[in-house]
């Protein structure tokens, strides 16, 4: 019987990818198909491979083997297209400790061009920094971290959002304002792929749900 | 997003992080200042032997300045994992080089002009070619030494041991870039009656051009995967 996803525009088109760190394989012969608009759970223990599968979708790392297509481009050839529209909410927040909230948000906006600069009040205002605005980084506690980066995520506009545990670090306030950024990343048609722990909460966001374990995909 | 207006981007962000700590520039100033005392303290107390070694000793202050202060460039890169955040938005690579590059050359050139007084008094002498040839030496050390350093420094970062790795990649590829700066700054010092001024600055700037093109040609490769 045909692959139904065969041919078809895919968000994301994972083929075979493993992942070693030195001796260790941190994915193996893992695939994954995912069309523009798809919500994917990512489950596992901690070191199953969650983290580095969000790494290799975004091209902060090569795999190792296999062959990965974001939105038709390849990985391996053309990295600065697929970044252009993916965006990772990770365990790192990729942000300066030195510069305020705005500033580093600026920053980010005038890599991205002049369009993004508009974005920057009402984004920091939608994740409530917007009085801290001017505050370093340095004076900010996890969970406002947390709320910056989920801005710096939102103002990418991306068609592909990889959020490796996005409630981790947030207050019950912010963990329900971060279900809302999701749900309106998914009516807004942005293909997601969510690693979490807390299955309920991400069961409730996504519509399919992707298990590994020890780099390999146990249930699909 | 083109290249040096990326570029222009990342060297305002690197000035910005720079203009609201400036731990870095007092940290450098400090350090370089003891440096070029300590010269003048651990060296012969014959004047016209520290005056003849003037240009050495400051270079040398500039030198060791410039590791702390592109590990430093780097280490602010590291924390957050920042880089990965530039490479994602994206910043095209050689834009991030660039960008890092001019800024460290930039505090260099600042550091070596601060410096300049200091050594005028402790080591006794005077500008006989005149302060702007010093300011264009100055600029061309300062950008032979930030080109190569700048794509070292983002090697080491990833190393356990960065701050001694640091320097052993990058003393002896600076040596003819050294050896040039010195002889060009001793001889706007000292007066260039032999007219050997042009052939140093020359070399400076072949060191520049090939080190230069270099680190934007190579960077990309460095920092992905």
């Amino acid at each position: 019987m045909p692959d139904p996803l065969e041919g078809a525009g895919l968000a994301v088109d994972v083929q075979d990818v493993s992942k070693r760190y030195g001796r260790r394989w941190a994915l193996a012969h893992v695939s994954l198909q995912l069309r523009p608009g798809d919500s994917l759970l990512l489950t596992g223990h901690n070191g199953s491979g969650k983290t580095t599968l969000l790494k290799v979708l975004s091209t902060t790392i090569a795999p190792s083997l296999g062959a990965v297509k974001v939105f038709g481009s390849d990985a391996k050839v053309d990295r600065e297209a697929i970044r252009r529209r993916v965006a990772l909410l990770s365990h790192a927040n990729y942000l300066y400790e030195d510069l305020s909230a705005e500033q580093n948000l600026r920053l980010l906006a005038r890599l991205l061009g002049d369009d993004a600069q508009a974005q920057v009040p009402t984004l920091l205002d939608k994740v409530g920094l917007k009085a801290r605005a001017a505050h370093a980084v340095r004076e900010f506690s996890a969970g406002m971290r947390k709320r910056l980066a989920v801005a710096r995520l939102l103002l990418k506009r991306p068609q592909l959002a990889l959020l490796d545990e996005p409630f981790g670090e947030l207050d019950p306030a912010g963990i329900a304002q971060m279900e809302g950024i999701i749900r309106d990343l998914k009516t807004g048609g942005t293909t997601l792929v969510l690693a979490t722990h807390l299955v309920e909460q991400g069961q409730a966001l996504c519509s399919r749900r992707l298990h590994l374990s020890e780099g390999r995909v146990a249930q699909q | 997003m083109n290249i040096l207006r990326g570029a222009w981007v990342i060297l305002a962000k690197d000035m910005l992080i720079e203009w609201r700590t400036r731990a870095r520039l007092n940290a450098l100033l400090f350090f370089s200042l003891a440096t070029l005392f300590l010269f003048s303290f651990a060296g012969s107390s014959d004047t016209s032997l520290l005056r003849q070694n003037a240009a050495g000793y400051l270079w040398l202050a500039v030198l060791f300045a410039s590791v702390l202060s592109m590990g430093e460039s780097f280490r602010i890169e590291s924390e957050n994992s920042a880089l990965d955040g530039l490479r994602l938005a994206p910043a095209d690579p050689r834009s991030i080089y660039l960008g890092k590059a001019w800024g460290n050359a930039i505090l260099l050139w600042t550091l070596a002009v601060v410096l300049v007084p200091f050594m005028i008094v402790l080591y006794d002498v005077s500008l006989t070619m005149g302060l702007p040839r010093l300011l264009g030496t100055l600029a061309l050390g300062a950008l032979a030494i930030s080109a190569p350093g700048t794509i070292h420094a983002s090697i080491a970062s990833n190393a356990r041991a960065r701050d001694v790795l640091l320097p052993v990649l990058l003393f002896p590829l600076l040596v003819p870039a050294l050896l040039s700066a010195v002889r060009a700054t001793a001889l706007v010092i000292e007066g260039d009656p032999m007219d050997q001024l042009t052939s140093w600055v020359r070399l400076l700037i072949v060191f520049n051009v090939i080190y230069w093109g270099l680190g934007f040609a190579l960077f990309p490769r460095v920092i992905e995967d």
